[in-house]
């Protein structure tokens, strides 16, 4: 696949899109356009997304699309692929509505094994709201509501969601973590994630590693240090469950 | 088996009022169910998964009500016509998926036995869902709800909920209570289209034919708006084609009005109990009527104002305290609120037996009689 | 009363079998073309714990599925017969498992106008379960009558412990009267379908268990309420 400054599945209309700039939206939006152009299959995907940034996204592929509640992005998609098992049903969320809101829809999705993918945008805070501790900031991280660092003892340590999930996984799901900081390897996670359903699998999760210079307030190089070193360190990149 | 349909002709049956749920379901065309556990709509799910798989139909036990309200909407998106059913605290669960159907004006049919409340209370029945079937969630209530006063009615305005669901794009609730979950008596089941119903066949609103952004649009769907004006530009024409569905959406029964001195309003199985009294009355030459508004929203504004103004004098009673007597006064609002006489008769949570409405009418008519009669005296 | 119908609420524990005398005698009324409408009355325990069905029939539309008083209270346990006083007044005919709770002590001040009956004692007479018998509540509401069958110890003695709520069910049909004896064996079979296709021999042990109830609410009757006037 020759490499395009902006995947074919990427509706041109609503670019420049509305993230901010630095933000990782854009880059895992990419690896996902990319796979969903190798592999062809726009027409099959029904696009979900939750609320917070990830919303940003209900017109930004011209896949047909659904913004949804905060952490029930995956319930919703659930229900699509249920009744229409040809569909190609993904998920779009935040670490927020993935591991906090929404964590009982993420288990037992995965319990179920259904036939869809989700997409966690783990960036270690609750971006659209301002700001606030996220179940992945790291340890010491401020946020405005742990304004001298998240402090584990009082406020626990940040989840592993696909470590957790990877626990109970029944056979043929498909589980991985990548970054933002390498699109092209995350588009193959992407595309093994969606040829994972298309053979009728089980549950594909996909949890990416990625910025939010805004509520981080970062410049660029401490962004991508933050995002290099100590998410990376916290959250292992790769795949935990395949076949 | 037969020609697929679940019911071809007409017959009788004794049921428990779950069952006739789901039979209304199945014949409205009803292809999918999302549901969650909980008392007293359980058997909605039995029957469901026992009886799905004859006729094709899906099932799912999801892992809370608000999955199985998303769920269902996913499932309607994308071109099936699913439904769920609740209770209670899973009614409050509800409200975040209703929300969602009202703004992006998906057809939501739900089904509530209504339970005790507040809280966990009881499982056993009441009539405290009224306000929030009608307007609970962060909105403007643009649902319809029925309030059905037996199981032919159950049957008849659960196929109405799927029918004008589809019709309107309104959310439509079934709002039945744990009595008639959990009751049999007889039912009449026919095929909805032999009996003129007409029943809009689901179409998808995602996953559409053709390739997106190459043959056709891709289908964009959103209710999260930038500025208020955004929202309001959207919300504004629904509020509108609501308003203007209301009058042929609005259902109500009522009788013994002309000459009444007191009309007894109740809704749902209580109104069941105000109709039985009120006939008892007249036997004893009471001159007492009935009202009982049958769908709870849009509530028959216009039917109610007719009747008092005829009568001023009425009798509210209901499983609640003053959830319909509130309705009621937003339904006679200006003047007429004034000069109507409104006696209540409340217990939130507890049944109302036909006797006890007898009481209270008496007690009200004599009560007004010595009144009068004093009043001549003087 | 408001109307002609029938109303009849029987109670006892859980596992029982009040429920299922109670259906199938409302499914009966159905099938004869009556107005019929049975409730359950269910609490939070899945089992164990009183357990009370509310059953009206007749040719009347049945209003509220609970009422305020019954024409027929039928209690089957000492603990359900307490919930059960609420509902008994002066027209009230009080049916009770006497193998079960011991009989009241007859006195009209406590109890009024009220009169036991029991089945003639020949097949009885050994009180074999006067051990476990559960006492009688003391005070009840002035009734009309009051009348004891030791339905368990028949159905344990002669038929099979577990058809002791048919027997109970074939009186409650004689006693009201509104559906003929054909029609409760045929709500009955109808339900036990399943069960007799595995076990035929249950068919003929519950008509035998309905029979025999049917037969002893007539003669109860006999002894007490004169002809035309049934309870």
């Amino acid at each position: 696949m020759s490499e395009r400054s902006m995947p074919l599945s990427w509706r041109k209309e609503t670019k420049p899109h509305k993230f901010c700039p630095g933000c990782g939206h854009g880059l895992v939006l990419k690896a996902l356009g990319m796979a969903v152009d190798s592999l062809d299959i726009a027409e099959k995907v029904v696009f979900g997304c939750d609320i917070g940034c990830s919303l940003l996204a209900w017109d930004f592929f011209d896949f047909d699309t659904v913004q949804t509640h905060h952490g029930r992005v995956v319930p919703f998609i659930v229900g699509a692929k249920r009744v229409r098992p040809n569909l190609v049903g993904i998920a779009y969320m935040g670490d927020g509505g993935a591991y906090a809101i929404g964590v009982q829809h993420l288990v037992n999705a995965t319990m179920r094994n259904d036939r869809i993918m989700v997409i966690i945008v783990n960036n270690t805070v609750y971006a659209m709201t301002g700001g606030q501790m996220a179940p992945t900031s790291l340890p010491g991280q401020v946020t405005e509501t742990t304004p001298k660092g998240r402090e584990p003892f009082r406020e626990g340590y940040p989840l592993r969601g696909p470590e957790m999930i990877a626990s109970f996984a029944p056979e043929g799901a498909y589980i991985a973590r990548g970054t933002v900081s390498r699109v092209r390897p995350l588009s193959h996670v992407m595309e093994r994630a969606l040829k994972n359903l298309l053979d009728d699998r089980g549950i594909s999760v996909v949890e990416v590693l990625s910025t939010c210079p805004t509520n981080w307030r970062t410049d660029a190089e401490d962004t991508w240090k933050y995002l290099e070193k100590e998410m990376t360190d916290y959250f292992p990149v790769g795949e935990l469950v395949s076949s | 088996m037969n020609n697929g349909k679940p019911i071809n002709e007409e017959r009788q049956v004794f049921m428990y009022g779950n069952e006739v749920v789901v039979w209304a379901a199945l014949a409205a065309g009803a292809e999918f169910l999302f549901g969650y556990p909980i008392t007293p709509q359980n058997e909605i799910m039995h029957y469901w998964s026992h009886l799905a798989p004859r006729y094709d139909r899906g099932f799912l036990q999801t892992e809370d009500e608000l999955s199985a309200g998303f769920a269902t909407l996913g499932g309607i998106m994308a071109g099936a016509c699913c439904f769920s059913a609740t209770s209670g605290p899973g009614t409050v669960l509800f409200q975040e998926p209703l929300s969602m159907a009202e703004m992006m004006r998906i057809p939501l049919v739900l089904i509530v036995q209504q339970r005790g409340g507040p809280s966990t209370a009881t499982v056993i029945y009441s009539q405290q869902e009224v306000f929030l079937t009608a307007f609970g969630g962060n909105g403007e209530g643009l649902r319809i709800v029925y309030s059905p006063g037996s199981h032919q009615e159950m049957y008849d305005l659960t196929i109405k909920a799927f029918a004008n669901a589809w019709e309107y794009r309104f959310p439509a609730l079934v709002l039945g209570d744990g009595y008639q979950a959990q009751m049999r008596e007889p039912v009449t089941l026919y095929d909805p289209p032999r009996r003129g119903i007409i029943l809009k066949p689901p179409s998808p609103l995602v996953g559409l034919e053709g390739v997106p952004g190459k043959e056709r649009e891709p289908a964009h769907w959103r209710n999260a708006f930038s500025v208020e004006e955004e929202l309001y530009d959207a919300l504004k024409p629904i509020i509108d084609d609501f308003h203007w569905a209301a009058p042929t959406l609005t259902q109500k029964e009522e009788g013994f009005i002309e000459d009444a001195e007191l009309i007894v309003v109740a809704h749902g199985i209580v109104g069941r109990s105000a109709e039985a009294a009120v006939r008892e009355l007249r036997k004893e030459g009471m001159p007492v009527g009935f009202f009982r508004p049958i769908t709870l929203r849009p509530f028959p504004d216009n039917d109610i104002k007719k009747v008092l103004h005829a009568c001023p004098r009425l009798l509210v009673a209901e499983s609640a305290q003053g959830q319909l007597a509130k309705l009621i006064r937003i339904a006679v609002g200006g003047e007429l609120e004034h000069s109507i006489e409104m006696y209540t008769y409340f217990r939130p949570g507890l049944g109302i037996t036909s006797e006890e409405i007898m009481r209270e009418a008496k007690s009200v008519i004599n009560r007004k009689r010595e009144e009068s009669l004093s009043a001549v005296l003087l | 009363m408001t109307s002609g119908n029938r109303r009849i609420v029987i109670g006892g524990e859980g596992g029982q079998g009040v429920q299922a005398a109670a259906d199938i005698l409302a499914q009966a009324a159905f099938e004869e073309g009556k107005k019929a409408l049975y409730i359950p009355n269910f609490g939070i325990e899945q089992r164990g714990g009183t357990s009370l069905a509310f059953v009206q029939i007749g040719t009347e539309t049945v209003g509220s599925p609970k009422f305020e008083h019954a024409h027929l209270v039928v209690a089957l346990s000492s603990r359900s017969l307490e919930r059960l006083q609420g509902y008994m007044n002066e027209d009230s005919i009080i049916l009770f498992d006497s193998s079960l709770l011991e009989p009241p002590q007859v006195s009209d001040e406590v109890v009024g106008r009220q009169t036991f009956n029991t089945i003639a004692p020949e097949t009885f007479a050994e009180r074999r379960l006067t051990g476990q018998r559960q006492k009688f509540p003391e005070m009840l509401p002035k009734v009309r009558a009051v009348f004891g069958l030791p339905a368990s110890e028949m159905a344990q003695t002669k038929l099979h412990p577990r058809v002791a709520n048919i027997i109970i069910l074939g009186t409650v049909a004689g006693f009201t009267k509104m559906v003929t004896l054909e029609s409760v064996e045929a709500a009955l079979e109808k339900r036990l379908a399943h069960k007799i296709e595995r076990d035929p021999a249950l068919k003929d042990l519950n008509l035998k268990a309905l029979e025999w109830g049917w037969q002893s609410a007539g003669r109860m009757l006999e002894g007490l309420v004169p002809a035309g006037e049934i309870p």
